[in-house]
């Protein structure tokens, strides 16, 4: 078995002991990375140099005795979304290709602080916008369970990167589904924190009141502690949320007697007939480990999509207003300022972010403002209480994470509210700030992997992740990754 | 079905800077239409009363000590800007040639 497959905290503990090099844990990923890239698209940047450097700097550190973090020489993949210094950052867009930033996101810092190497920055939608990774100027990433099909999105690359068994641990962001469903799809764990627990300093901003960044992994313990090595204050982002971040670790082992979940209801019954299988196994799955499960109804969860696709457009609209020509990215030029930003802007953003700018501009527009983002932001309050009250009967919430397995490339590229319902399961969370994590649980009809979605209250991570290993636990063997390249399992009947 | 024509479309991108093409205009006037008739279900309830979100965590006001510290260096930071010159940034005239 590779070290990759072995997964991030072998790999740490056992470059910490001496037992593997750094170099040479690095080197297994990117042989990985030479043998897959073409079939898959994972990556906008590859890093071959800097990560060897980087491992042998571990190395080194090792063996002077030295303490090396939690995550020594743990190859990761990073969303193209997130800046790092000197190192191309496009958001999958033209506006930004060639761009450089002067400085690292406050994960990428914690990252290499922690010991991990960076091999390489992944293929995403464009700014984040969209479900499959098919909205990026620099062509799609495709699913490593099979070639036709999407991996999702927005944090496709980063997903297959995983999934593929390129690295162990890999990051992405999260607006409305953007880890949880490419998760799903790839058969990964993808985790989208507390709003707050994650700085979000050196995020690229899609839709700020939304955006958190997470981990994907093979393993529930893997993605843990890929949270704990990022998570906590930065004075760099106001709204980091204070305080100690938590350690997760500890309770992943704890079992789930007498755990209340509730089973969303209105989640299950919108889904394709192998997701609702999928959720409500895991359901099963947990009563017989001993927790109370009981199914129940928040009918305010049907309004997030439309509140989602009025917010994160308009948020979206505002913070892509920097993208102008002038300080940095693409220029086109033009005999007076204003039609130099309009041309520039034309020719850099895609079609799908044109259109999000175009609707969310509107939103806000005078005349529209309070009909639209200030109804959703009503909407948004509606939600909160709804859920909250539901945590007072429920511990967590389980429901599918997607509507469907992996869908073929193509499929919803002409019909954007399509694409849009891709979200349905995952929005609620971000709404309202709550904690989520998809975890594989079964194959589907057509041989692909299916996630479930375990929700939880703001910063009862622990909590909700103690219930996804129970779910790891109990699913069927073959249902989650890494795969071989094209490695779909036969569909079913 | 709501209720947008051309010259609403082509005003929106006028206030977001983007000089579209007449046919990317004309394909908006429908697909921002069926957007907002996908989101209306939020327009038809009442939620007069229930106050607006605009955020998830009940923060206000994040202060912090004034005290220097260093930023970004500025020859790296100008070093990606389209066109620069005496340590600024460089656009096209802003004021039009009459007086």
């Amino acid at each position: 078995m590779s070290w990759i497959e072995r997964g991030a905290a072998a790999i740490a503990a056992a470059v910490r002991a001496g037992e593997v090099t750094a170099r040479a844990v690095v080197e297994e990923s990117l042989a990985r990375i030479a043998e897959t890239e073409e079939q898959l698209h994972c990556f906008h940047t590859t890093l071959p140099d800097e990560a060897r450097r980087d491992a042998d700097a571990i190395d080194e550190a090792v063996r002077a005795g030295r303490e090396v973090g939690s995550l020594a020489g743990v190859p990761v993949a990073l969303k193209d979304n997130l800046c790092t210094r000197g190192v191309e950052t496009t958001c999958s867009s033209r506006i930004l290709e060639g761009w450089k930033p002067p400085y690292d996101a406050t994960v990428v810092a914690r990252l290499r602080a922690a010991g991990a190497v960076v091999v390489g920055k992944t293929n995403l939608d464009e700014f984040a916008m969209g479900s499959s990774t098919e909205n990026s100027a620099f062509g799609p990433t495709r699913n490593p369970w099979d070639l036709d099909r999407v991996p999702g999105g927005s944090s496709g690359g980063s997903a297959a990167a995983v999934a593929a068994g390129i690295v162990p641990l890999a990051y992405g962001s999260d607006t409305g589904g953007s880890i949880r469903q490419p998760a799903s799809f790839c058969g990964v764990v993808g985790l989208k924190p507390t709003y707050g627990l994650v700085s979000r300093y050196g995020l690229i901003a899609f839709a700020s009141s939304l955006d958190q960044i997470g981990p994907f992994a093979c393993t529930v313990a893997d993605a843990t502690l890929g949270l704990e090595a990022v998570a906590g204050e930065d004075p760099m982002d106001s709204t980091s949320l204070g305080g100690r971040a938590p350690s997760l670790r500890l309770e992943l082992g704890g079992g789930v007697e007498g755990l209340r979940v509730g089973l969303l209801g209105d989640f299950v019954n919108d889904v394709s007939p192998s997701c609702a299988r999928a959720a409500n196994e895991a359901a099963d799955a947990l009563a017989r480990a001993g927790a109370k499960v009981d199914e129940l109804s928040i009918p305010e969860a049907r309004l997030g999509l439309p509140a989602y696709y009025v917010i994160a457009p308009a948020e979206a609209s505002s913070n892509l207003a920097r993208y102008d020509g002038v300080r940095y990215g693409l220029r086109v030029e033009g005999p007076d300022v204003e039609s130099m930003n309009a041309r520039t802007r034309a020719a850099g953003f895609g079609k799908e972010v044109r259109r999000r700018i175009m609707i969310g501009t509107y939103a806000l527009s005078a005349g529209y403002y309070d009909a639209y983002y200030g109804q959703a932001q009503r909407v948004r309050t509606l939600m909160t209480r709804a859920f909250e009250a539901a945590y007072e009967h429920f511990d967590v919430l389980l429901s599918p994470t997607t509507p469907s397995e992996a869908f073929p490339i193509g499929a919803k590229v002409a019909n954007p509210i399509e694409m849009y319902l891709s979200d349905l399961c995952t929005v609620s969370s971000n709404l309202t700030g709550h904690p989520a994590v998809s975890v594989p649980y079964a194959l589907g009809d057509e041989g692909l992997p299916v996630g479930v979605q375990v929700m939880a209250p703001a910063l009862h991570e622990a909590r909700m992740l103690k219930v996804a290993a129970a779910l790891e636990a109990a699913a069927p063997a073959g249902a989650r990754a890494p795969v071989a390249v094209g490695g779909r399992a036969s569909p079913i009947a | 079905m709501a209720e947008l024509g051309i010259d609403e479309v082509r005003k929106v991108a006028r206030l977001a800077r983007l000089e579209l093409s007449a046919e990317e205009l004309a394909d908006l006037v429908g697909e921002l239409s069926a957007l907002l008739d996908h989101v209306d279900a939020i327009r038809q309830i009442d939620l007069s009363g229930v106050p607006p979100t605009a955020h998830a965590l009940p923060l206000v006001n994040v202060l912090r000590e004034d005290v220097p510290r260093s930023c970004l260096d500025r020859d790296e930071v100008l070093a990606a800007a389209p066109e620069t010159e005496e340590g600024r940034f460089v656009v096209p005239s802003i004021l039009g040639d009459e007086p």
